[in-house]
């Protein structure tokens, strides 16, 4: 029978660690891995469980965004711009529009401000929502996951009601929006923002005081606020180290100088701050959407005078049938639910009256000549948006950061350059910082605090 | 400090570096000499006056064939096509490209402090057998300039002198050429490649 070995001979072999031969361990997570929302590899070095060096390898989305968009005209690449941060496609459509808006010198209505400004602060809720449903997921909340695409779904509804389209919303224009607001608009927003309000506390009262949760990202994923901001990262990220930068603060684009909103801020720059930020940063962009609302100016709206409604396109047809033409004579029936507010009498009210520049109301288009030629100008090969020789840098706040557009025209049809500059880039180049002196497991909450979207990161 | 003193007390300071500089659509720009980047970028991020304390992007423009695209009657390619909007404002005409270099590198910086934010484009000039002169890297003074630089190299084969690990991050190793240069076709295909490792 074979004695087992002593207390003796084990303490002799502990007690001289230099003679323990340790290796660091080489370990390579992704590019598809199920803690990996988003294609990535990193390739991290171990000492037992601490990760010592660990090495980000992207490109693994590239698309060849910037040179589509050298390629299709200026409204051409809007549909692209959905693909950069598909979590919340309407920044990057009002971002891309606003730099070429600011190439072009012209200036878009009010009121389509206001409706930009409105459907971005959705996306961001929306965004927020995922990434934090995300983080919370892979630590093992998968309730509050649920939960949080139940309220995300409440938004998307709101986003397919204006847009028509949940994810590639193609909504903006160089020079307005595809649409007006549909007309029942401010009730639904109301009702999706109180559940959304009710799943945000079940949210937080899932997690903020939940000792698996708290662990994990307390304390980890840290970086400081000199760090960061020579890393160039921008967003919720830089505001959980204390460093208050908000371009809708400070360098206010469309109407947001005119809004109430706080910018909450961190104090540790940690993985649980991150979250605290981006759990009030979604109760203060609903109250950018319920102030935007309230001051909405109002489009101009063509009412049945019998009724007192807006006509819809099958009333329409009733009320010729029955003669009684008074009633709609220039004027123009809701047509369906994603073109009804680009009518004749929205138009104004949404888009800039720069001929060159904005498609005419259908109506228009289909009914006289100046409609059709403005409508041939801009949509056939060899014409378009044409705006002048020059470059122009335009920042928004995107939901990961600052996102901007440098946009260089040399007076053709189609851009010469258009750069994105993706917020997530920034954050991902300074990702080897957050890990290294971590746990391998604390990989999994700071990298579902970067929020890391392949889309934008990669182009 | 607003677009024009900005562009005055980088110009005062640097007479040497600065080739030229203008304040299209509101954008501070100033055109330095390749030499002086580090220099410049270093006193824009240290004077107090300045505090340029975020490299917010990092880009370059082949300018190789610009002008070229023949344009058509129905807007006029030169001058101000569109009625300028009084919100932004626009006095002198965009001044063009830098004059003999095929590329340019644009740095956007940012100042958390002040609150302005300055470009400044880099002309850099390609020999006649296609070599491109290098850049200065600004690693040194923004860790972040690292991956840019990366996405430069990568995407128009400019590089930079004295970046820690210049290699290809979008694109894969076994890549020939560089997508983003004008003379590289948008429909090339090149076969896809196994992993290097």
């Amino acid at each position: 029978m074979e004695t087992p070995p002593t207390s003796k001979t084990t303490a002799a072999a502990r007690t001289d660690p230099a003679e323990i031969e340790t290796r660091d361990m080489l370990l390579n997570i992704g590019p598809a891995h199920p803690a990996m929302h988003g294609i990535i590899r990193i390739v991290a070095k171990l000492d037992g469980e601490q990760i010592k060096d660990a090495e980000v390898e992207i490109g693994y989305l590239h698309r060849g965004f910037e040179k589509m968009a050298e390629v299709v005209d200026y409204n051409g690449v809007i549909p692209y711009t959905d693909r950069l941060n598909y979590v919340s496609p309407l920044i990057n459509n009002m971002g891309y529009c606003m730099a070429v808006e600011k190439l072009l010198g012209i200036s878009v209505p009010e009121r389509c401000h206001y409706v930009r400004v409105i459907l971005s602060e959705i996306s961001r809720i929306s965004d927020h929502l995922t990434c934090v449903g995300a983080t919370a997921m892979e630590l093992g909340s998968f309730t509050v996951f649920l939960y949080l695409i139940k309220a995300r779904e409440f938004l998307w509804e709101l986003v397919e009601k204006v847009t028509g389209a949940r994810l590639t919303v193609t909504y903006c224009r160089v020079g307005g929006v595809k649409a007006d607001l549909p007309d029942d608009f401010e009730g639904p927003c109301r009702k999706a923002f109180a559940e959304t309000r009710k799943v945000l506390v079940e949210a937080d009262g899932l997690l903020t005081r939940n000792r698996i949760f708290t662990d994990r990202m307390n304390g980890t994923g840290v970086i400081s606020a000199e760090d960061a901001i020579s890393y160039g990262i921008t967003g919720p990220f830089l505001r959980a180290t204390g460093a208050e930068y908000d371009v809708r603060k400070d360098c206010p684009y469309a109407v947001y100088d005119r809004l109430p909103f706080d910018v909450p801020v961190g104090t540790r720059g940690d993985n649980m701050d991150r979250f605290l930020v981006r759990m009030e940063e979604m109760e203060q962009s609903m109250r950018i959407v319920e102030a935007a609302l309230r001051d909405l100016p109002p489009g101009p709206v063509l009412v049945n005078p019998e009724t007192g409604r807006p006509i819809p396109a099958a009333e329409m047809v009733d009320l010729a049938k029955m003669g009684k033409i008074e009633a709609i004579t220039g004027g123009c029936a809701v047509a369906c639910p994603t073109l009804g507010g680009s009518g004749r009498d929205r138009h104004p009210s949404i888009a800039t009256d720069e001929k060159r520049v904005f498609l005419p109301p259908k109506e228009d288009g289909y009914g006289n000549i100046e409609g059709l030629m403005q409508q041939f100008k801009l949509v056939m090969h060899g014409h378009g948006v044409r705006p002048p020789k020059g470059e122009v840098y335009f920042p928004v706040e995107g939901a990961n950061g600052e996102l901007g557009f440098y946009v260089v025209s040399d007076g053709s049809g189609s851009a010469y350059r258009v750069r994105v500059r993706p917020p997530c880039f920034a954050i991902m180049s300074a990702l080897h910082t957050l890990l290294v002196g971590d746990m391998m497991a604390d990989m999994v909450p700071t990298f579902g605090s970067v929020n890391m979207i392949g889309g934008e990161l990669d182009r | 400090m607003n677009t024009s003193s900005l562009i005055q007390s980088v110009t005062d300071r640097f007479r040497d570096a600065v080739l030229s500089s203008h304040g299209w659509r509101g954008d501070a720009t100033v055109l330095v000499r390749r030499e002086f980047l580090v220099e410049v970028a270093r006193h824009l991020k240290e004077d107090p006056a300045l505090q340029m304390n975020y490299l917010m992007d990092l880009t370059a423009v082949d300018y190789s064939s610009f002008g070229k695209k023949p344009a058509p009657a129905f807007f006029s390619s030169a001058g101000v096509a569109v009625r300028p909007s009084s919100q932004i404002p626009d006095e002198a005409p965009w001044p063009g490209p830098p004059e003999r270099s095929r590329y340019a590198v644009v740095y956007h910086f940012y100042s958390m402090a002040h609150k302005h934010r300055l470009r400044l484009v880099v002309p850099v000039e390609e020999a006649a057998d296609g070599t491109v002169a290098p850049v200065d890297s600004l690693t040194g003074l923004w860790p972040g300039a690292n991956w840019l630089e990366r996405e430069i190299w990568d995407m128009f084969g400019i590089g930079f002198r004295g970046h820690p690990n210049l290699k290809r991050i979008l694109m894969y190793e076994g890549f020939e050429g560089h997508p983003l240069r004008k003379d590289y076709p948008v429909n090339k295909r090149q076969p896809l490649i196994g992993p290097v490792n």
